[in-house]
């Protein structure tokens, strides 16, 4: 199933990349924390200690062995925590897609000899903080939104007083825009939350695994038109880590690398207003990308792993990554098995439908897919599974990053 | 740009988040208190700006930027109905649609898309394609904000009375 070596050499395009990733850097070590309550019971630095020694025990390191920090609320604040000097830091948050940003930066600076050993770290307790508030007396959930550094506020200009639901909202006119210029249907987007339904039923750390049919999807409340209840992505909390070090390194630590082969980010808005057609993502820049550096084209994915905030989400990602053409994503879902024993293995955790979604998913797309790299997943592992792909998506199909993983065989 | 109707346009008013402007877009506030829909344009670039900025987002210029009056005439791109309030405030509206609309940029038959509400109409009546025109919800200190009720065929439009602002552009 992998590329073989001389069409890697035959398709990628050397003089459009003139510096490729493709296998400088390794992924070695992950973890992850869920619950099947969507609750838990650690939350802030604690969790992230608990995912951050989990993910060195896993890649047999030690955290003196780390010379780079990614962190979307700041790295330097975290490796100061750590009581770490590391070397290079990476706070870019770009929302869901942050993480596989930070795997490319990671890769990028291994590449460049400006870091060795990069350790990338999430957590994100929606519900334990509304439990900690509540016993505080406070009212919890309170969000306060605006610029992160001051300056002009757009959306609180020109989206916020038409009341449209964040982000819901803005992936409901991305799925009413698509419906209407290609025909796509409610019991199409619907199959992408049944299929996620049946990874999550395999996965015992799942939150929902209670099966599902399309008439539930169809037939659950609508939040906002045409996407209902169960076209959302799950509200959960969660954390991850994962380590990324040199290809040579890798390969002297005890567990099977994990190959970076293919990165690509893209951005193209940041408000939904701003999309410039609401029917293509900036995956159709990012994917392509990242499939031309791995070598690869969409036949040779094992395991996709596209952030699933909603159906709509997941339906985009399977035309801008180039698995049918541009309008086709819902006859695509009917004709194609992307559950357990399928052509096209999707979400294979159960997904941000139904696995985990604490707010910024991509951190647990680039957990399964090296669980699934290395042949991990129990009753829900893809046989001889090869190349995985986990795609981002940040804010509102706003950024996109791409990351194709890849076992020894692809190199 | 006028549309004596609005006042009779339910407010939303006290219950929306009141717009916030910057020293940019003042300008296009106060005319909403005249119930005048303003596009920015870059006559360098001979191009409609939206949202508006300090500069020409394509020759990042900004001595050459200027208003035009939209006539209200616009098409829906994309449109939602919210069946849950955005926030507490809203409660009371929902089912509401909130839409993208490509609205007439004042010159050149170019449009800009704009976020806004469809009112004045059964939501389940609202399709991607339909022409809408410009009204006026008034906001509590005198400014206005621009929303949009069917202009198209009679049959699409709730009363089959209204034609929006589109007439004395």
């Amino acid at each position: 199933m992998h590329p073989a070596a001389s069409s890697h050499d035959a398709e990628f395009d050397q003089g459009e990349f003139i510096m490729t990733l493709r296998g400088a850097a390794a992924i070695v070590g992950v973890s992850d924390e869920v619950s099947p309550t969507g609750e838990l019971s650690v939350r802030g630095r604690a969790l992230e200690a608990k995912v951050v020694r989990d993910a060195l025990d896993d890649a047999g390191l030690e955290l003196s062995d780390i010379d780079g920090v990614c962190h979307v609320g700041g790295a330097m604040d975290f490796a100061e925590f750590l009581g770490i000097a590391p070397r290079f830091v990476d706070s870019t948050l770009t929302g869901g897609s942050s993480f596989e940003i930070h795997l490319e930066h990671a890769a990028s600076a291994i590449a460049a000899g400006v870091a060795e050993c990069v350790l990338v770290v999430f957590a994100q307790t929606p519900r334990a903080d509304r439990t900690a508030a509540k016993k505080a007396g406070k009212s919890g959930g309170a969000r306060r939104r605006g610029p992160l550094f001051g300056g002009p506020d757009p959306i609180a200009e020109w989206e916020l007083p038409y009341g449209l639901q964040g982000p819901v909202g803005s992936y409901a006119l991305a799925a009413s825009r698509h419906m209407s210029q290609y025909g796509t249907t409610a019991e199409q987007l619907a199959r992408i939350a049944v299929s996620a339904r049946r990874w999550a039923a395999l996965n015992p750390r799942a939150k929902n695994r209670d099966p599902l049919t399309v008439a539930d999807v169809v037939d659950s409340a609508m939040i906002a038109s045409p996407l209902h209840k169960l076209d959302c992505c799950l509200v959960t909390d969660g954390a991850g880590a994962f380590i990324v070090t040199s290809a040579e390194r890798a390969r002297a630590l005890a567990k099977p690398p994990v190959y970076l082969l293919g990165a690509s980010t893209a951005t193209t808005h940041r408000m939904i207003t701003e999309m410039p057609d609401l029917t293509v993502t900036p995956g159709a820049i990012s994917g392509p990308h990242a499939f031309a550096m791995a070598g690869i084209t969409p036949d040779d994915v094992d395991v996709l792993m596209g952030y699933d905030s909603f159906t709509i989400t997941q339906l985009l990602h399977y035309e801008d990554l180039g698995f049918c053409a541009k309008g086709e994503g819902g006859p695509f879902v009917e004709s194609t098995d992307t559950g357990p024993g399928g052509t096209l293995p999707t979400n294979t955790n159960g997904g941000g439908l139904s696995y985990t979604h604490p707010g910024m998913y991509g951190m647990f797309l680039v957990v399964e897919a090296v669980r699934q790299l290395r042949g991990e997943c129990g009753d829900r592992q893809v046989p001889d599974a090869e190349v995985a792909v986990a795609h981002g998506s940040g804010m509102v199909l706003s950024c996109m990053s791409t990351a194709v993983l890849g076992t020894e065989a692809t190199l | 740009m006028t549309d004596e109707r609005s006042e009779t346009t339910e407010p939303f008013g006290p219950q929306r988040f009141q717009p916030t402007p910057t020293e940019t877009t003042e300008v296009f506030w106060e005319a909403t208190r005249n119930r005048t829909y303003l596009v920015q344009w870059c006559t360098a670039c001979d191009a409609p700006i939206f949202y508006p900025r300090e500069v020409c987002p394509q020759c990042l210029r900004s001595d050459a930027l200027t208003w035009r009056p939209s006539s209200g005439r616009g098409q829906i791109y994309a449109h939602s109905v919210q069946h849950r309030p955005a926030h507490p405030g809203m409660a009371d509206l929902v089912p509401y649609v909130v839409a993208l609309v490509d609205l007439d940029a004042g010159h050149g038959g170019r449009t800009v898309r704009i976020m806004s509400n469809i009112t004045e109409v059964d939501p389940g009546d609202v399709h991607n394609g339909d022409a809408v025109g410009l009204v006026w919800e008034p906001l509590d200190d005198g400014r206005h904000l621009a929303v949009f009720t069917p202009a198209g065929a009679p049959a699409d439009t709730a009363a089959g009375a209204h034609d929006g602002a589109t007439s004395d552009a």
